[in-house]
């Protein structure tokens, strides 16, 4: 079975709800029935053969051609399966991911993997603000699973994270782990003004010194053991992280964010 | 049966059901791994009165452990899961929190999930941390020398306790010497431990005593100062018997380790003052599992 791909014929004036077009509620669908879907764009309803070429069979192996930045929420909720996006996503990449795998070529918008709960997205390009953050409002962020950005990052990736890895090959904007409850963020690049700004538990992983605020204590230099265990999970990933030169346990440990619970931590690379 | 000059009685060895667990510790150097595996490990040997029984499985390279130090995996077994739970997380807290540069994993990574390192972050008094990876939660609790870094649960299993081979000599120092070349064999096998000082037990035991509190006493019938008063299993020739005790996780593994163990003996013979190889067979009193000596050594 080759996989079921939606080549966009045409770019839209507005933007694009790519919600239903998941592996999960396409299972079992004939390739007709999923033509007459209707996608959200604007005030208006399109079918889903208007705007795509719709070629294959398999549901739960999706490829989306020609992708623009105007097809929002790719991949919502996705649970299980695989969607391949050639070209740019919108907004809301990976909204809810329940679990299964996701890839982008280019680059992806707004509020990449917001509350993503586990799986695996992998944006080979840059991504937006707002990475793996919590929706405006909302207290929880990621909860699980890898996010995997092979550029750089806006501002506030891993806003309110709770859980799971995200890991930044190029550089991250300001407010990195702003109110972080818990999991990890890696950036081998460089780090805005205000890392970790408010958080409470978690761990940034820098390659490079960052900017830091007063209220981060240094802890001094340390081997940590947990830092191999938690390189050698990154091996399986096609990444630099997977590299085992990019590999190190020796950090200067800094504690904060103090004005808030200062149970979290900035190690950077020795 | 007669391998080499021995003979092979035609008896069983007698086992019993027990539920096993397996950590891994691993630390700066294989030295500091195995001075704290020992520690988890020490007065563990039956339970009859230590609550379980321990050893050290087999020491592990740095490409063997979860985070690329020298090791050794431990293998405890207890008669219920929840004795083992216990004695697994009072000897870990004890023993490895304690032991310098000390870490310790998961060994099994199936069956019902029991603390290993869950209620020890505890010591951490709140400075402790949690970290996910790829599925298993670990605990990162700050100590003097650093940090103990814990995974939070490993496996228990179903096992098999008590497996057991008793080496008639015609000396103390060549019963031992041939105990010592089984030993060596045996810890060659995985998922085995054989739990008493240096794998060897010189004080055998029967199910019961005259001595109505005790439930286990000296089995006199391989005593050999006992063999003019007392129903005897000794020939005259036979002056001192020892006994190697085998907890395994299966009954292959046990029969396995049994083979090996069994035929390292018999290597050295008749001419070395082995005569024969026999059992703790209770006579179906202690458990289900019977090991048939001649059966393994086929």
């Amino acid at each position: 079975m080759s996989a079921l791909t939606f080549t966009l014929k045409h770019r839209t004036d507005q933007r694009v709800d790519m919600s239903p077009l998941v592996c999960h509620l396409l299972k079992d669908l004939a390739l007709a029935d999923i033509g007459a879907l209707t996608l959200q764009s604007g005030k208006r309803k399109l079918r889903v053969d208007e705007l795509f070429a719709i070629n294959g069979s398999d549901t739960q192996n999706i490829i989306i051609k020609n992708s623009v930045d105007n097809l929002d929420f790719i991949g919502k909720e996705l649970d299980g399966g695989c969607i391949s996006v050639v070209g740019d996503a919108g907004a809301y990449l990976g909204f809810g991911m329940k679990t299964g795998e996701l890839k982008v070529s280019g680059n992806a918008g707004l509020y990449a993997a917001c509350e993503m709960k586990k799986g695996y997205l992998e944006i080979a390009g840059n991504a937006g603000d707002f990475l793996g953050a919590a929706l405006p409002g909302n207290k929880m962020g990621m909860k699980g699973g890898t996010i995997l950005v092979k550029g750089n990052v806006g501002q506030r990736a891993g806003d309110h994270m709770r859980r799971g890895n995200i890991l930044i090959e190029g550089n991250a904007g300001d407010y990195c782990g702003s109110r972080m409850t818990a999991g990890t963020i890696a950036v081998m690049g460089q780090t805005g003004r205000y890392l970790g700004y408010a958080m409470r538990r978690g761990t940034l992983l820098l390659w490079n010194q960052p900017q830091l605020s007063a209220s981060f204590n240094d802890c001094g230099a340390h081997t940590l053991a947990f830092l191999p265990i938690l390189f050698a999970s990154f091996k399986p990933l096609n990444s630099r992280f997977s590299d085992a030169t990019s590999a190190f346990n020796r950090v200067q440990r800094y504690a904060g964010d103090m004005s808030e619970m200062g149970r979290g931590e900035v190690l950077v690379k020795l | 049966m007669i391998i080499n000059g021995v003979t092979i009685d035609a008896t069983f060895a007698e086992a019993f059901p027990m539920k096993a667990t397996r950590a891994i510790i691993t630390a700066q150097n294989e030295k500091w791994a195995l001075i704290s595996g020992q520690a988890m490990t020490g007065f563990a040997t039956s339970v009859i009165a230590c609550g379980c029984e321990g050893s050290i499985e087999r020491i592990l390279e740095p490409s063997e452990t979860p985070d690329g130090r020298p090791g050794v995996s431990i293998m405890i077994f207890a008669m219920g899961g929840k004795g083992l739970a216990k004695q697994l997380e009072t000897r870990a807290g004890q023993c490895v929190l304690t032991s310098p540069t000390a870490a310790l994993f998961a060994g099994i990574d199936g069956g019902i999930r029991i603390p290993l390192g869950k209620n020890l972050r505890y010591f951490g008094d709140g400075f402790q941390v949690s970290k996910q990876i790829s599925g298993k939660r670990y605990w990162r609790i700050p100590v003097m020398d650093g940090e103990f870094l814990a995974e939070a649960t490993t496996g228990q299993v179903d096992a098999i306790g008590g497996g057991n081979f008793l080496v008639l000599a015609e000396s103390q120092p060549q019963a031992l010497a041939a105990c010592e070349a089984a030993i060596e064999e045996m810890r060659k096998i995985p998922n085995v431990i054989m739990p008493f000082p240096g794998g060897v037990v010189r004080s055998g035991s029967k199910v019961g005593s005259k001595y109505k509190t005790l439930g286990a006493s000296t089995n006199d019938a391989f005593c050999p100062t006992l063999k003019g008063m007392t129903k005897t299993e000794l020939s005259p020739e036979i002056e001192s018997v020892m006994e190697i005790v085998i907890d395994g996780l299966t009954k292959e593994d046990i029969a396995m380790a049994m083979r090996v163990g069994i035929q390292a003996v018999c290597d050295l013979g008749a001419q070395n003052g082995i005569k024969r190889i026999s059992a703790g067979n209770y006579g179906g009193k202690l458990g289900p599992f019977h090991f048939h000596l001649q059966e393994i050594m086929a």
